[in-house]
């Protein structure tokens, strides 16, 4: 049938399985909403305050299910502030299809009013990107976005769409929803039993996680080979939650503000079964030290991340479910008892938070989000000195349920994020937003979206009235001069989110905050709570950029 | 440092280049030259670049980063020992009566076109290997070049079809 492109545009939409995206209106997308207003019961669409806060929103869709995340702007910039959303999504491999307005083809490339060559712009943080410049592309390239985003390793996509191919008709005929191929079966056998071998002959194994392991089946396999062969598992920032909290395997966090048994354990192992990651810099802080003494063996399904970063000893390229599955039946059941007993004295003298009579610790205001929230809740953060908090001392039990920016290290991803993943995951699921005052101010305006839909976020502020990782920099290699890390604001949370609608909370000490967080909770409405804390709090332990497990400080 | 010769061969759309560029800037991969041609498919172009690294695993990075764009069809590095390297030349020299002989014996040792005459100049053009090209340039380091381009390096291997080299 013939229809115009905005028509086109929306019925693509739901044949690919959108039922919620995000977005903000403007002149050269006016008629692809026209659509989208009359396909009201079919799609959700959530205007944000922002469109970084959409992108976001979108992203943390993403992250929190697994779905391909749809964002919407106009051209000029509404595309260009979708920017820093799409490249947090691209460092974090998150599937994402952003679609952008344009201005009419005849007006391209004249400077025309709101025009931006977001094409250009994108191309080094998005997986593909495109230009439909005919109407009848519309359709196919659309669907050839959402392929993009979901296969391989996955990632954000965007389709610039100028105006008159909106308005422009073509003829239509429906496709069905790309639906991911079950992750690819074609591996080296060989590579697989090669590297079961070397896990085979370890005396001292450890297997560091990322966020490759968020697949199907990806947390399954992992406990099996974990328990199978007894080898004690660490993990980075964006794997937090595939193993549970409580899982004795389960070392923790790994690298800059990793425990020191987790960095200690991948220094003195012989052998380092890295599964799903990309031994970032804040992983491997030296990549000439980085577990200098062990064989590493790379599980990953992107082919160019083989000793991108550190040189491995061997590689199987493919999913991690796929590869571990495939890996299993020629592992041999093992026991590393002096190994463990060398990793339990670690942890014992391990760092461990102390709680103060006199002042709220953060360790303990997340200690009561988790008891409070239970194993349903979905955290999500901003970036900062309250991200390595919530990393360090959530109870994570569920995946999925850690939504941060870890490669972009992205101020202000959370509240969008956090939008996102409430609009996903219905409002019975609790969604907690942790956040610093420097991160939350980047973009409290979302406020007003979780108002107007109703998202009942709870947001916790970590306030030390400073920017406290920049500040802790500034203290440990900078002689405390605190360069614009002390702005003095004279914010009123409680006020503030009075003024958007919501209702605010300032908590002093910890009992207050329980009361504060169960009463947000129970609300079922959007609620920001301030929580005071001491600006000379420090993430600890901490490894400074570079260093290695001998340079770690513990106070 | 060692010298490579990398094929891409790519989707011809517009653009294309951009991609490969970008990625090659982003990743601090520097390019010695880079030429792009037609292939016996109008669908898709040929990239040749060459490119100085220090290991062998940078180079198969660039490779394997090049092979995760989406309009790369296959990226291969070629054998250098066993590939045929082509380069063209063209150079314009001052030249008058004095000069011209001794140019046109230079030239004619090279193998070397004279592709234009004027009173005050003379323009050659020559094809062949880059060593060939530079050996040449050496031989012209004493007179007064005017202006000059090289097309950098364009390149097949030899012998019948190669594996890694599907059918389009």
């Amino acid at each position: 049938m013939m229809l115009t492109g905005a028509q086109i545009f929306v019925r693509v939409l739901i044949e690919q399985g959108v039922d919620t995206m995000f977005g903000y209106p403007g002149g050269s997308v006016l008629n692809l909403y026209d659509e989208l207003y009359k396909a009201q019961d079919q799609i959700t669409h959530i205007m944000t305050a922002h469109e970084q806060g959409a992108a976001h929103a979108a992203d943390g869709y993403a992250r929190a299910t697994g779905r391909t995340g749809v964002v919407l702007a106009t051209s000029g910039p509404g595309a260009t502030n979708l920017v820093t959303g799409i490249a947090t999504a691209y460092m974090d491999s998150v599937p994402m299809v952003a679609f952008t307005g344009n201005v009419g083809t005849n007006l391209i490339g004249k400077d025309s009013f709101q025009e931006v060559y977001i094409t250009g712009i994108t191309m080094p943080i998005t997986k593909h990107n495109f230009v439909v410049r005919h109407v009848e592309e519309l359709a196919d390239t659309m669907r050839e976005a959402f392929r993009i985003a979901q296969t391989g390793r996955k990632g954000p996509v965007l389709v610039d769409i100028p105006k008159d191919v909106t308005s422009a008709r073509a003829e239509y005929t429906p496709a069905p929803a790309f639906r991911p191929a079950p992750p690819s079966t074609e591996y080296d056998p060989i590579a697989v039993r090669q590297a079961a071998e070397i896990i085979n002959r370890a005396k001292r194994p450890i297997i560091y996680f990322g966020g490759g392991t968020h697949t199907n089946g990806g947390r399954t396999y992992l406990q099996e080979l974990i328990h199978k062969a007894d080898i004690p598992a660490t993990h980075t920032l964006m794997a937090a939650g595939v193993l549970s909290y409580g899982d004795p395997m389960n070392l923790g966090i790994l690298g800059m503000h990793g425990n020191f048994t987790s960095n200690k354990a991948v220094d003195e192992a012989d052998v380092v079964v890295a599964i799903g990651t990309r031994f970032s810099d804040r992983v491997a802080l030296n990549t000439k030290s980085f577990a200098h003494n062990a064989t590493i063996v790379q599980i990953d399904i992107d082919p160019a991340e083989v000793s991108k970063n550190v040189p491995v000893g061997h590689s199987v390229v493919g999913d991690a479910a796929v590869i571990l599955s495939a890996m299993l039946p020629y592992i041999q059941p093992a026991r590393h008892e002096e190994w463990w007993a060398q990793i339990h004295e670690w942890q014992a003298n391990d760092f461990h938070p102390q709680d103060h009579d006199d002042r709220m610790m953060p360790h303990q205001i997340i200690g009561t989000c988790c008891e409070l929230a239970g194993p349903d809740a979905v955290y999500v953060t901003d970036v900062g000195q309250h991200q390595m908090w919530a990393a360090q001392y959530i109870k994570h039990v569920k995946e999925r349920g850690f939504l941060t920016s870890g490669g972009l290290g992205t101020m202000g991803f959370g509240y969008g994020a956090a939008l996102g993943a409430q609009a996903a995951l219905g409002r019975e699921t609790p969604v907690v937003m942790m956040t610093g005052d420097g991160s939350f101010h980047m973009n409290m305006n979302e406020a007003c979206t979780a108002v107007s839909y109703n998202l009942p976020v709870v947001t916790v502020i970590f306030n030390n009235q400073v920017l406290g990782m920049v500040r802790q920099w500034q203290t440990a290699f900078y002689g405390k001069r605190y360069s614009s890390t002390d702005p003095h604001r004279q914010t009123n949370y409680v006020k503030v989110a009075e003024g958007f609608g919501l209702k605010g909370y300032h908590c002093e000490n910890l009992e207050q905050f329980k009361a504060a967080f169960a009463e947000a909770l129970a609300s079922h409405k959007p609620a920001w709570i301030e929580c005071v804390i001491n600006k000379d709090e420090k993430v600890l332990p901490m490894i400074p950029a570079g260093g290695t497990i001998e340079d770690m400080m513990m106070s | 440092m060692n010298r490579h010769v990398i094929s891409l061969l790519v989707d011809n759309h517009a653009g294309v280049l951009t991609r490969v560029s970008s990625l090659f800037g982003r990743r601090g991969y520097n390019i010695d030259s880079l030429t792009v041609s037609a292939t016996n498919n109008p669908a898709i172009s040929r990239i040749t670049i060459v490119v100085h690294v220090d290991d062998e695993t940078e180079l198969q990075q660039i490779i394997l980063q090049s092979a995760n764009l989406q309009e790369t069809q296959q990226v291969f590095a070629l054998d250098i020992s066993h590939s045929l390297l082509r380069e063209l030349l063209l150079i314009k020299v001052q030249a008058d009566v004095t000069n011209r002989t001794e140019l046109k014996e230079i030239c004619s040792i090279y193998k070397a076109k004279i592709i234009d005459l004027s009173p005050d100049s003379m323009v050659f053009e020559l094809t062949g290997e880059p060593e060939k090209i530079d050996a040449f340039l050496k031989m012209l380091a004493g007179y007064k070049i005017l202006e000059m381009c090289r097309t950098g390096i364009t390149a097949l291997e030899r012998g019948g079809a190669h594996g890694h080299v599907q059918q389009q």
